[in-house]
């Protein structure tokens, strides 16, 4: 530590190199930090699923739906507490390129089974007593700068024409990667206004016991499997799981990447800390004529190194950390996108790692110089 | 005067490793920049090429996707003996009224993937033109038989020729393969339209596409369909409609392209300004001199920015060529317009690498311009004492 002023002056002997090579390994990690949290955002959307609720939905594909009499068989299957259904409305309001979700749901079923949704007790006893009533979600309403008791107006496409929602209640999720982007309605509204063509989209089912979902899965699949419309439960937790999946191959996308911005960076680290070791052939010659030993000054290097990426590495990291902190870009496709603390301390490490790769070479050069020839050189 | 290019080359000889890692910076950022809009106008082409100006698509009324929409087989005659519609050497209407329903399946690799189920009407490969069997034969009218595009053979079970799939609650030969010019069709199951109307949602089709017999008369047409008090429809030509179709995704792949290139090249940037500076501060001495010969600041200016643009063009080359590899990999992801999975190939075109090669030029400009501007601005006398 007694050299400290020593590297410290180091550093400062070109500011601006040191601020542009601080800078560029600060953009690099920021750009870690977002890559790694879309890997990260993924797999907490598919951990975080219920597992103490199953989704059944026809077998034949996610865009089925389903016959309107499953519902009360479902309700009376063994380890079921209870069961709601969904269905997809598939509307869009002005902009048909601005998607969100909305659900025809069961109005007095539906946020009892979702405890992890919150409505304002006054705002679901309101959204209940009236039927063409909506519950939105909070960053749904500052999307479209909606206001609660608003009347919104959707162009239906599955069902065509305009469709008038009065907004009287406005939900946040417990969880952020439940997202709170979808609008709620009442499933007896778009029944009559579609003419009853309107089905049910899928089940909810609530276990009696989360350790039955195996079983109860299986036992409501071999009720419906020789019927019209054969069935799939999974946990939502898998259902979820397999929603991830269809994005394809993101993790490999994502891994390349980061690789390729590793090894830039690297470069460009490593050719900053040789220029700057090139520069002090001479000085370093004197200090080994003082008495500095090789290990100390290649230590010298190597710290000056170290404090460069680590310095660099945090603030890229914290600055991707605040800013999607601050502000979600990404809300509408991964919902609760966020820089993890594993991420920050995976970065941090992958710094120091850069650090000590980038400050080898100058090390090891600065530390079999021979001083004869290093002062002649500078004579 | 102009300083002589062989200056430069010389000089980036003679400090070879500091060149070369500025330019392999460079060129990373070029490679990740052209791989991944590679991947961007791969899913757009395979999209984008389903569709013909040639053709119309007709959809109900509002609908912008063939999931949402729904046409009556009344409305389907209607259309299909209108004049307009192309007819084909036996005089039989090009017009494919179909049925489009996304069903699940199993992939080789695990897990359950989307896949389009479309039934056809016997001419649709004629109204599409660019679909041709590889293997086996079209499936017969009145059988359940189906053809497989060839993008979902090797990565799900039973779709080889002489297999049985089942969906829908049926069972159906896999009598065939096709391929379709790298569209987004070959990530498709083929049946007849009458033999999976009953088995997915009743009666009525979800589109139809046709042939017109003059392509240039497409706006009146358009006008005829819409306006026609028997149908209640909306009309566009194929290619539009599969473009809009591939919108959404080929955004979402472009952005990350540009923001991911974006962030590292400000990193590259910074790295060719100290490599330049660098430079400019260990030849002092050598731009005093061309001073004193009389070169003007501005041709050193130029020169040094020269410099800079040699070691980008070199980098954003370089990254060109590693990026090649990448084109014609196939990969797959869900389109999310019609909920269904996508495979499509990587493509590097050249109007891609010369893309990469002007986005070097740009981070060599702009990470040359000042320490360039320093060069230039250099005193002569306190240049030549540096040495």
């Amino acid at each position: 530590m007694k050299y400290a002023r020593l590297v410290w002056s180091n550093l400062m002997r070109s500011k601006r190199r040191t601020v542009l090579t601080l800078a560029s390994v600060a953009v690099a990690f920021f750009l870690f930090a977002t890559l790694a949290s879309v890997l990260t955002t993924l797999a907490s959307v598919t951990e975080t699923g219920s597992e103490s609720r199953l989704s059944t939905r026809n077998a034949i594909g996610i865009t089925f739906d389903m016959p309107q009499s499953y519902h009360e068989r479902l309700r009376g299957t063994p380890g079921v507490r209870e069961a709601t259904h969904v269905s997809w409305f598939g509307a869009v309001y002005v902009d048909p390129k601005d998607f969100f979700a909305q659900f025809a749901i069961d109005p007095v079923v539906y946020f009892d089974m979702y405890p992890e949704v919150l409505v304002p007790e006054d705002q679901l006893r309101a959204f209940r007593e009236e039927r063409t009533a909506a519950i939105v979600g909070r960053k749904l309403m500052e999307r479209f700068g909606w206001r609660l008791g608003q009347t919104v107006t959707l162009q239906g496409t599955i069902w065509p024409g305009d469709w008038e929602f009065t907004i009287r209640g406005v939900y946040e999720a417990e969880d952020p990667s439940f997202g709170e982007e979808t609008f709620y309605f009442h499933f007896d509204y778009l029944y009559e206004l579609s003419n009853q063509t309107a089905r049910h989209g899928w089940y909810i089912l609530e276990l009696e016991d989360p350790d039955q979902a195996g079983a109860v899965s299986a036992r409501v699949d071999a009720m419906f499997e020789n019927s019209t419309a054969p069935t799939k439960t999974e946990t939502e937790r898998a259902f979820q799981a397999g929603f991830v999946t269809m994005w394809g191959n993101v993790g490999f996308l994502v891994r390349a990447i980061g690789t390729a911005v590793f090894f830039a960076i690297l470069l460009i680290a490593a050719n900053t800390m040789m220029m700057a070791a090139r520069e002090r052939t001479g000085e370093v010659a004197v200090l080994k004529t003082l008495g500095f030993r090789d290990g100390q000054l290649a230590s010298l290097v190597i710290v000056e190194a170290l404090l460069i990426s680590l310095l660099g590495g945090f603030l890229g990291l914290m600055g991707a950390k605040l800013m999607f902190e601050s502000s979600d870009p990404l809300a509408s496709f991964l919902p609760g996108f966020s820089v993890a603390i594993g991420t920050i301390g995976a970065g941090l490490a992958i710094a120091a790692l850069l650090g000590l790769v980038a400050g080898a070479v100058p090390a090891w050069q600065s530390a079999r110089l021979s001083v004869v020839e290093a002062l002649r050189h500078v004579g | 005067m102009k300083i002589p290019i062989i200056y430069n080359l010389r000089s980036l000889k003679n400090r070879p490793v500091s060149t070369i890692t500025t330019a392999l910076g460079m060129a990373l950022v070029v490679a990740v920049f052209v791989a991944m809009m590679a991947l961007a106008n791969g899913f757009r082409a395979a999209l984008v090429s389903s569709g013909s100006t040639d053709n119309v698509i007709v959809l109900r009324k509002g609908s912008n996707d063939e999931l949402t929409s729904g046409l009556s087989r009344e409305t389907a005659n209607i259309i299909g003996a209108m004049p307009f519609v192309a007819k084909n050497a036996e005089g039989v209407s090009l017009a494919s009224p179909e049925t489009f329903v996304v069903i699940s399946l199993n992939r080789l690799d695990g897990g359950l993937a989307n896949v389009v189920a479309r039934g056809v009407s016997p001419q649709a490969a004629e109204v599409r033109g660019a679909i041709e069997l590889v293997d086996g034969r079209w499936f017969r009218p009145g059988a359940a038989e189906v053809v497989i595009g060839k993008n979902l053979t090797g990565r799900f079970p039973n779709v080889q020729i002489g297999d049985v799939m089942s969906f829908g609650g049926r069972n159906w030969d896999v009598v065939g393969h096709f391929e379709a010019g790298g569209s987004a069709f070959e990530s498709e199951v083929w049946g007849e339209n009458e033999q999976f109307m009953p088995v997915f949602r009743g009666q009525g089709f979800q589109s139809l596409t046709f042939r017109m017999a003059d392509p240039s008369a497409f706006d009146g047409i358009k006008e005829t369909l819409e306006n026609d008090p028997r149908l209640s429809v909306g009309a566009q030509r194929e290619a539009a409609f599969y473009t809009n179709q591939s919108a959404l995704l080929s955004n979402i792949l472009g952005f990350f392209a540009v923001f991911v290139a974006g962030v590292m090249a400000v990193g590259a940037i910074f790295g060719a300004i100290n490599t330049m500076y660098a430079a400019v501060a260990s030849r002092a001495p050598e731009i005093g001199v061309l001073l004193t010969l009389g070169f003007k600041p501005r041709n050193v200016l130029g020169s040094f920015m020269l410099e800079a643009l040699i070691i980008a063009l070199l980098g954003g080359a370089l990254g060109g060529l590693m990026a090649l590899p990448v084109n014609g990999l196939v990969t797959s992801t869900t389109n999310w317009s019609s909920f269904s999975e996508v495979a499509f190939a990587f493509r590097v075109t050249p109007m891609l690498l010369v893309a990469g090669l002007v986005f070097a030029a740009v981070m060599g400009t702009i990470g040359g311009f000042f320490p360039a501007l320093r060069a230039a601005r250099l005193q002569v006398a306190q240049a030549l004492r540096e040495g």
